[in-house]
């Protein structure tokens, strides 16, 4: 419905639009998880997706970074498209270091932080940039710390992740994809894992983020979060798009019987 | 909580409560039944004559027995540097995609860990009956097996290979105890496989590796005794030697017994601190150093200097 509406308008586009789906499928055994996903972000956009546990959300988001493989249509990140080498009109499949280089442009932020609890917090967010980007360590130092005062940080940079609270490490985890330089950034449920008052201290930082004009999916289930920051707000059911468009309009009012249900039931 | 707070006002009130400490009457019978034992054990070890106490001091220093221990650290030492290079190798190719690749891995496990590591040895030493010339499958080398192989070769090709199926299972083990969630992490800031465990996994799992290698470096310090069988001057095969010359066994097995728990009271030593270094970061307590768990133990079983007085 909607998406099948945008998606001619958008291709026509003269700019290129930075993550395109196109019928994207996924299936656990015989459990099919997407079934055929159409979605397109532009450059600079804020799109958070929303829908019960279970409809495919955050699965689809792994499959941006080639977390997941896809099963069946495309899915272009920038010219590229992801798991495979364009040639003429041939699709070759990546190697692991093809892969690994292509999500070096993608950050991407987890439920459960998985910070490196064996390197300190500095050591964390230098340790891509130095070894799979092999930029100058004065560089990347400089950088980091950086970060770190942006997500006001900057006294815990020789804590070990341990000794940080939950907030806290996801903050540095934030940091520490931001560090790669993105051109996208990923978070899979972000606060979910979050004592209620931590959720705030990240959400801000997500906040900060996104109006420095980086394009974000977020998979959340903080409907405060989606209708003030998100550009638009994708409502996912049981492996399909149901609902896209303005966070305002999804959140406030809702098309389809189902968005109306699952926003009643969390709001 | 509650509890204490409805308590604290009488302790303060009237603030002269006396502390028992508890008794143990078990730990204390117990105790000096053991005593008793040992006292008994180290009686008759002193007063009996053919222990030759005397001949152990003058065997203790001997050039030979120090040359023994020499061979034995020797032998220890690159029996397990080869089984843990091998082993971590060996874990890796276990747990890779690629089915021969694993089948190799469990196939080697299998056949190195099946069987008597006597056996192995005795095998290797043997192998010239196998194969008496030796050319990799290159044409144009030929090397004489008998050459090759000596007893000192032989031991180190059977008991590192050996060890290596051992030291395997414990990297294996090590690398399956980290989080998923750690790889995944890795792989999304593009790190490849290789940068992945030698830079993520690895370390996290030297804290699970380490405990067991250490036993298994304690082992292979005793396991070397094994090669007396092929004539290598062990410390072991040292002591037989003098014995068989002088007759005096019982005092040259204590010597070299000695001198293994000498070298394996270092080696745990050695394990501790190695243990507290990669606990980094996983834990807000570190282990204890072993100098530090000898003071708790006799702070701990000292409860009448400071067990008795009064609260507040």
């Amino acid at each position: 419905m909607t998406t099948e509406t945008m998606k001619p308008a958008r291709s026509a586009q003269a700019t290129m639009p930075l993550v395109r789906a196109e019928g994207v499928r996924k299936s656990f055994g015989n459990n099919e998880v997407l079934k055929g996903i159409d979605l397109t972000v532009e450059s600079g956009e804020v799109v958070c997706l929303i829908g019960a546990s279970g409809s495919g959300k955050s699965t689809f988001l792994r499959c941006v970074n080639h977390l997941e493989k896809i099963d069946g249509g495309l899915l272009w990140v920038g010219d590229r498209v992801v798991g495979y080498r364009l040639k003429g009109t041939k699709l070759h499949e990546q190697s692991h270091n093809e892969i690994c280089a292509d999500r070096t442009d993608i950050g991407m932020v987890f439920q459960h932080f998985n910070l490196f609890p064996h390197m300190t917090v500095l050591e964390n967010l230098m340790e891509a940039p130095l070894r799979v980007l092999k930029q100058r360590k004065e560089e990347v130092r400089r950088r980091a710390v950086e970060l770190l005062e942006k997500v006001g940080l900057q006294d815990k940079a020789k804590a070990y992740p341990r000794h940080l609270s939950g907030g806290q490490q996801q903050r540095v985890a934030i940091a520490r994809a931001l560090c790669m330089q993105p051109k996208l950034m990923l978070f899979d449920e972000p606060t979910s894992a979050l004592d209620p008052e931590l959720v705030g201290e990240v959400l801000r930082v997500m906040k900060d983020l996104a109006r420095s004009g980086m394009t974000m999916i977020v998979v959340t289930h903080e409907m405060g979060f989606a209708r003030d920051v998100a550009d638009r707000v994708v409502f996912m059911h049981d492996g399909r798009i149901i609902e896209d468009g303005p966070a305002e309009r999804v959140i406030n009012n809702p098309e389809h019987e189902r968005t109306r249900a699952f926003l009643s039931a969390v709001l | 909580m509650n509890r204490i707070d409805a308590y604290a006002p009488a302790r303060v009130g009237s603030g002269n409560f006396t502390v028992v400490p508890a008794r143990h009457p078990w730990r204390w019978l117990a105790g000096l039944g053991l005593t008793a034992i040992i006292l008994l054990l180290v009686v008759s070890a002193v007063t009996n004559p053919r222990f030759g106490w005397d001949k152990v001091a003058r065997y203790f220093r001997d050039v030979t027995i120090v040359n023994g221990i020499g061979i034995t650290l020797f032998l220890t030492v690159v029996c397990m540097a080869v089984g843990i290079g091998l082993g971590v190798l060996l874990a890796v190719m276990q747990l890779s995609p690629n089915p021969v690749a694993s089948a190799f891995a469990g196939g080697y496990v299998t056949i190195f860990r099946g069987t008597p590591v006597l056996v192995q040895l005795l095998v290797w030493f043997n192998l010239s009956a196998l194969y008496p010339e030796i050319s990799f499958g290159i044409p144009g080398v030929n090397l004489d097996a008998n050459q090759l192989i000596t007893p000192l070769t032989a031991a180190i090709l059977g008991l590192g290979l050996n060890e290596a199926a051992y030291m395997s299972e414990i990297v294996r083990a090590g690398i399956q105890s980290i989080d998923h969630g750690q790889t995944e992490a890795a792989g999304a800031l593009g790190m490849p496989r290789i940068l992945t465990l030698t830079r993520v996994v690895l370390p996290q799992a030297m804290r699970v590796i380490i405990p067991p290698t250490g036993n298994e470096f304690i082992g292979m310090l005793k396991t070397t005794s094994l090669v007396s069988v092929l004539a290598v001057p062990d410390l072991l095969y040292s002591a037989q030697i003098i014995y068989s010359k002088n007759l005096q066994v019982i005092p040259l097995l204590i010597v070299a017994s000695l001198w293994y728990i000498i070298v394996t009271t270092v080696f745990t030593i050695g394990q501790g601190y190695l243990e507290r270094r990669f606990s980094r970061g996983s834990s807000r307590s570190v282990p204890p150093t072993a100098l530090e768990r000898a003071a708790k133990f006799f702070r701990v079983h000292s409860p009448l200097a400071k067990g008795k007085g009064k609260s507040s």
